[in-house]
């Protein structure tokens, strides 16, 4: 759901990196640093042993101090703070602000609980994804929405475009970037409990999906209690100038059991989560539907349609998708991105989109798109790395069972 | 990220004096201003691939530079035996968390012995990069290679370069 396209990484790995044997060697990316985009935390991150590296124009830790691996282990033992201020946060606000947005993603925005939000798919004119996002609705004349770091340009091109033709047509809509403010996510078991200490407001109260404007540390900040791990915990967008102040007092309330974690890691997590990431599990070719989502299609909207590449997404409820995102475990190498996957004959039956190795499970996890037809759970695979094929199987998603806060 | 290769190199420096090794001189060691530990004994190709010569057998493996920017890995490639790798030419894999790696052959030669230890404890590549984690064994079809490879002080200021550069 979040991030965009982890592999062109800038790795600065001093060896060569091949992610398939077809693929020529990638060369090291030289980025000078005075390029890149800056956070709030971004000596913060230096101070504390992060190692930095270009990300979708900005410069992000892949990790600190420890491994990647111990890393993921500790986010769902303990729990993981994220600077995740490179994603770009928006509000959209006006009396028609819902019935805008609604023409633009497949949500049923108008059955949102005010206070309440949903992942969605921003989609284009064939039905395919332009990104993913979380958006809430705060109130009926205002929605904050989060979107990808790779795709802001492009979406907020895509919004103003359609914001200009339905106002001029005489609706009510406008919009203000959050530039001014920093998203952090705090994630695992300790993050409510952390976080509770730095707010007055009943964080019991506040359940998976659900948004709050409240004060915490001393600021205004509005909190979702959302992530990208599958561990409960929530993204909290600052005002930048307490940023580090927050960072601070979140690892000192923790005792240095949350620890400050970084992009290598939140890839893993998300991974073992079943959670798509944009540019690798979803692109401008994949549908909702064909990405397993079709959960987030409100029920009205399956019904009445209403935004972009709708027919092409109905007419794929009715009939089925052609092809089918799932998870895979292997044996041998981990399965990369662009892997060829066959069934047991020999034949093409898909390929993988994302993968690696599970610090969790301790084993390789991926997940991809086949055939529909070839997409059930147990169903027996080969996957092919670096042309030797190793076997597989499909197997449903999250890998990790989730531990999102709801409603008992 | 200097605080991590020393935490490394003080982690293989003590795994290098504690292990039992063949002969009864414990290898020497230097540590490099880039802070991991360079063998003495050793030469080294540019794709940090290390090569240790004794009589007819050459083993090799990868430096401990090279498993530090590695990250922990998860998986090794290697080839058969009897089969044969040439100079600078892929002849495995190595997997970490995040990213796959080739390993070239520093010379040219036949696989006589793998480290099979490797296939149930990857993770040796990362502890023991020059003693437990040896890769393989190979017979020298061309000594003669081994004279273009660095010698340790050498690649202990290539890998410096390399690093001031990004």
């Amino acid at each position: 759901m979040r991030g965009g396209s982890l592999w062109q990484l800038g790795q600065s790995i001093t060896r060569r990196l091949a992610q398939s044997d077809k693929k020529p060697l990638s060369r090291r990316y030289f980025a000078s640093e005075a390029d890149l985009k800056k956070t709030a935390l971004y000596d913060f991150h230096v101070a504390h042993g992060g190692k930095m590296v270009p990300f979708a124009g900005w410069s992000m830790p892949i990790q600190y101090k420890d491994s990647i691996m111990d890393s993921t282990v500790n986010c769902r033992v303990n729990g993981s703070l994220f600077d995740v201020a490179h994603m770009c946060g928006l509000s959209l606000k006006g009396k028609d602000c819902v019935p805008f947005l609604e023409t633009l993603v497949v949500a049923d925005v108008a059955g949102l609980a005010p206070g309440t939000g949903s992942l969605t798919v921003f989609t284009n004119e064939k039905g395919g994804a332009i990104d993913d996002s979380v958006i809430t609705k705060v109130t009926d004349e205002h929605i904050y929405l989060v979107v990808n770091a790779g795709c802001r340009d492009k979406d907020l091109a895509h919004i103003e475009e359609h914001m200009k033709a339905f106002k001029s047509k005489g609706g009510d809509v406008s919009w203000h970037i959050h530039d001014e403010r920093s998203l952090l996510a705090l994630q695992g078991p300790l993050a409510a409990p952390v976080l509770q200490h730095l707010t007055k407001e009943d964080l019991s109260k506040l359940y998976f999906g659900q948004f709050q404007i409240l004060d915490i540390n001393g600021s205004t900040c509005f909190l979702t209690r959302t992530g990208y791990t599958g561990e409960d915990g929530f993204e909290i967008s600052v005002p930048s100038e307490h940023a580090v102040d927050l960072a601070k007092a979140i690892l000192e309330k923790s005792e240095g059991k949350v620890r400050l974690t970084g992009l290598g890691a939140r890839d893993s997590l998300r991974l073992e989560a079943g959670l798509c990431l944009y540019g690798n599990d979803m692109e401008q070719h994949i549908s909702p539907v064909e990405a397993g989502l079709t959960w987030a299609i409100g029920k009205r909207r399956r019904a009445e349609g209403g935004f972009l590449g709708a027919d092409v997404i109905l007419k794929q409820l009715q009939d089925g998708p052609t092809i089918r995102r799932v998870g895979f475990f292997s044996s041998g190498p981990p399965a990369r991105s662009h892997s060829e996957v066959h069934d047991e004959s020999g034949n093409k039956i898909g390929e993988i989109t994302s993968g690696g190795f599970s610090p969790n499970l301790k084993k390789n996890i991926a997940m991809g798109y086949v055939k529909s037809g070839q997409h059930k759970n147990g169903t027996k695979v080969k996957i092919l790395v670096r042309g030797k094929p190793y076997e597989g199987n499909i197997t449903k998603m999250p890998f990790v069972a989730t531990k999102y806060y709801k409603p008992s | 990220m200097a605080l991590r290769m020393w935490a490394s190199s003080t982690a293989n420096a003590l795994k290098l004096s504690s292990s039992a090794s063949k002969s009864h001189l414990l290898p020497a060691f230097s540590i490099s201003r880039c802070f991991s530990s360079v063998l003495e004994g050793l030469k080294y190709a540019n794709s940090h691939e290390w090569v240790k010569h004794e009589g007819s057998v050459a083993t090799i493996g990868i430096s401990d530079h090279a498993q530090d920017h590695l990250g922990e890995v998860v998986f090794v490639e290697l080839p058969e035996e009897k089969s044969s790798v040439s100079k600078e030419k892929n002849f495995g894999a190595v997997e970490s968390v995040k990213a796959t790696s080739e390993i070239l052959s520093p010379i040219s030669g036949e696989v006589i012995e793998v480290n099979t230890k490797l296939a149930d404890s990857p993770g040796l590549i990362n502890s023991s990069p020059y003693e437990e984690g040896w890769m393989i064994k190979v017979k020298p079809s061309n000594p003669a290679e081994l004279e273009s490879l660095m010698g340790p002080k050498e690649y202990t200021k290539f890998c410096e370069e390399e690093d001031a550069a990004h």
